[in-house]
């Protein structure tokens, strides 16, 4: 039980901080600009791919760097020239244009590198296991993950409230006039955050790709999870998506090792669920089973209880 | 843009008041042509694929439409439109396989409304929770009820089916008027009773005072509370309403295939008919029509020719959202006052130019086209050989030719349309300011 426990911690937060390395740029792109960027889990898999095929070329290590740039230089350009174009028709359309850019974007993953999983592995010189807890052998490459996310959760959290740069971002995501009359390039400064952000998107990327699956529907999975943390945060509260990747990442975590379903509670109080009909399943179904829709679940219950999120201030 | 915008206002109407009874015949008279049409075109196009494309057509202009009441009406943008086709169309299922097993005296022609008032209850349930919020939280909370419901159909299996889905067979119900409904063409009718049906209560509905407030809580909330409504009542009535019609097309589509999946909850349901209503044009109400009939018949012929037509489809969608925001149907409209002004001499006078702005958008389409096919074919079905055909064309996509092609008629349709733009762009303002005058002279 010692075990499962910390097992399923450690994982809960290396995918919580994963899910944070993109909800981050999510988060600072929407307070920034208002536009929920529906592409941000498309940058995180061209990451994946971008990796993968400088890996084949060069080798993990050029990778890691590389991808997460060129990455970040695709978001810059989309920011400079589709969505600065289309924000003179309003909110709907930049919304809707970045819902058609992520189309687009998984049918020119397929169109490369085509439907099927990619052979993106962990490189031999982190394909080790790092410690043993109890009898299970934790490997090195998990570790790994979890450095480079908490590292880059360090770095940007010091860039924003430390450096100058971070001033003038969070000057303009609330005063952009302001920021823009003390002669600042306050357009630039969106697309340096675009750009960021989706290059955070794709280092998630770049070191998810060899631990889970690359493949073109990795961003259709990881999306709206990325939603849900940004919603139950609080739309725009940096601290609030933190807390919001955390949970979900353990909740999710968890629920994963959970063999219980409702048939099993009551049977324990000796009551006896009805069987049969349509909906019979609803009783039999086991916690770890609907754990994918337990995000979902979260989502509707912080709407109704807390409609601002966590942390959130403002009703957007 | 904007001072074209005052140039219409300016323009003079070419007819002053009616009598009533004129009035109410020209605005029956394009129902009864659409009716008729509805009835006319399975004899032209009567072939098994025509039919079942029309059939298809139908079903997805209802589902258009209602998405239409959401985001064109109400400004609610929906990425979980699905949800209420997917579960009109299971319950529908699921209700005439009660019918048929227990043979009660149901007919299948009022089959659709066990779909609507599906679609109605969840529109209620859902729409509890989600009209609370508008903008873009709306449009997260749609997506996250989206993907909770669309995770759920693969866990209960029960009642959706598992992978396979829940089939049914229409011919079982209640025969009237000898109708088995077994045949295609007896299916289209029904699909097109219903929805011309829907079309004309959709129609009628966005007249009503409440249709109006819907546009005022799109336009603006706040001023809407101060005239005393509530907007976030106005936004979950018109939800539900959504939510119904949604079901109507769902149980439609339940019983043109006879069958229902997993797949009609999904995430890619709900884009289609997102991309179908907007590239079409939201906020006019002919704009969901064009855009159903359209995207089904790209879905089918462009699925035919190619394998990536999905990436065609999200290019369009894209091109759409950035250069024609109020969709197909805006494009149309834009021409809508020299029509009524009946400066039809300036209409004529445009199409000259357009032919001219054509070739280069021609152009850039030739070598998109060409850029994404020997891509394609190279990354992927580079195994069977280097050769494709294109345009009835053998096209090598190893050597240079072709490669050069494509990168000239791109940077050639760019330049040309730069071009050209201005030459359409002061076209447009000429026949205003001919129309303007004539209007002046009568």
């Amino acid at each position: 039980m010692l075990e499962l426990v910390t097992i399923s911690t450690l994982n809960g937060v290396l995918y919580g901080m994963l899910l944070f390395l993109m909800a981050s740029g999510l988060t600072l792109i929407f307070s920034m600009m208002g536009v929920l960027n529906f592409a941000h889990a498309s940058f995180y898999m061209l990451g994946a791919f971008f990796g993968f095929q400088i890996e084949q070329m060069l080798g993990f290590w050029p990778a890691f760097f590389v991808a997460p740039v060129l990455v970040g230089g695709v978001g810059a350009l989309v920011e400079r020239y589709g969505l600065r174009y289309v924000h003179r028709h309003g909110p709907v359309a930049e919304l809707l244009f970045t819902f058609g850019l992520a189309f687009v974007i998984v049918e020119i993953v397929q169109m490369i590198w085509g439907k099927g999983p990619v052979d993106y592995r962990v490189p031999p010189s982190l394909d080790f296991s790092a410690f043993t807890v109890f009898s299970t052998n934790y490997p090195a490459y998990k570790m790994f993950e979890l450095a480079t996310a908490v590292a880059i959760f360090a770095l940007l959290f010091g860039v924003l409230t430390r450096t100058r740069v971070g001033l003038i971002i969070q000057a303009s995501l609330t005063h952009p006039h302001m920021v823009a009359m003390l002669g600042h390039n306050v357009p630039r400064v969106f697309m340096l955050v675009f750009g960021v952000g989706s290059g955070l998107a794709a280092v998630a990327g770049v070191i998810a790709g060899p631990a889970l699956i690359t493949q073109s529907n990795m961003a259709a999975a990881l999306g709206p999870i990325l939603f849900v943390v940004v919603v139950v945060g609080g739309l725009g509260s940096l601290a609030g998506a933190f807390l919001a990747s955390l949970l979900i990442g353990l909740v999710q975590t968890f629920a994963v090792s959970v063999n219980l379903s409702v048939a099993d509670v009551l049977g324990s109080i000796g009551v006896a669920p009805p069987t049969g009909g349509l909906l019979s399943d609803v009783w039999t179904v086991t916690v770890a089973q609907i754990a994918p829709i337990i995000p979902y679940l979260l989502l509707v219950l912080i709407l109704i209880f807390r409609p601002v999120g966590l942390l959130g201030t403002r009703e957007h | 843009m904007s001072d074209v915008a005052s140039d219409v206002a300016k323009l003079p109407a070419r007819s002053g008041l009616h009598s009533a009874a004129p009035a109410l015949a020209a605005r029956l008279a394009p129902w009864i042509v659409l009716a008729a049409a509805f009835a006319i075109l399975p004899t032209i196009f009567s072939s098994g694929s025509a039919l079942t494309m029309l059939s298809l057509m139908g079903i997805m202009i209802v589902f258009a439409l209602s998405y239409n009441m959401l985001l064109g009406e109400t400004g609610l943008l929906s990425f979980g439109h699905a949800v209420y086709y997917g579960l009109g169309g299971f319950l529908t299922v699921h209700v005439m396989n009660v019918v048929i097993h227990d043979k009660l005296p149901v007919p299948l022609p009022l089959v659709p409304l066990v779909g609507a008032v599906a679609g109605l209850f969840f529109g209620i349930v859902f729409g509890s929770v989600s009209t609370r919020r508008a903008a873009t939280a709306f449009a997260m909370i749609s997506l996250g009820i989206g993907e909770l419901v669309a995770s759920s159909s693969l866990i209960l299996r029960g009642f959706f089916g598992g992978e396979e889905g829940v089939s049914t067979n229409r011919t079982k119900l209640l025969h009237v008027l000898a109708l088995n409904f077994g045949p295609q063409i007896q299916v289209y009718y029904l699909i097109a009773a219903w929805c011309l049906a829907c079309m004309a209560a959709m129609y009628a509905l966005r007249r009503t005072p409440f249709g109006r407030m819907c546009n005022a809580v799109r336009e603006n909330p706040e001023r809407v509370q101060f005239v005393g409504y509530n907007p976030r009542t106005i936004r979950f009535i018109a939800f539900s309403f959504a939510g119904l019609f949604a079901g109507v097309a769902g149980a439609l589509s339940a019983v043109n295939f006879e069958l229902v999946n997993s797949a009609t909850v999904g995430a890619e349901q709900s884009g289609l008919v997102l991309l179908a209503a907007y590239i079409g044009g939201i906020g006019n109400f002919a704009g969901p029509v064009i855009g159903a009939i359209l995207v089904t018949w790209l879905e089918v012929m462009l699925s035919d020719v190619t394998d990536v037509w999905q990436l065609y489809f999200g290019l369009l969608f894209i091109g759409v959202v950035m250069f024609a925001p109020r969709g197909i149907a805006g494009l149309l409209m834009m021409h809508e006052p020299l029509w009524r002004a009946g400066a039809y001499g300036a209409l004529l006078r445009l199409a000259p130019t357009y032919l001219l702005a054509l070739v280069p958008g021609l152009m850039l389409v030739a070598g998109l086209i060409l850029v994404i096919e020997m891509t394609y074919h190279l990354s992927v079905r580079a195994s069977e050989g280097p050769t494709i055909t294109l345009f009835h064309v053998a096209v090598d996509t190893t050597s240079a030719l072709p490669w050069g092609a494509a990168a000239v008629l791109l940077c050639g349709g760019l330049l040309l349309l730069r071009l050209t733009r201005p030459v359409v762009g002061a076209a447009w303002q000429d026949a205003f300011v001919r129309a303007q005058a004539a209007g002046r002279g009568k």
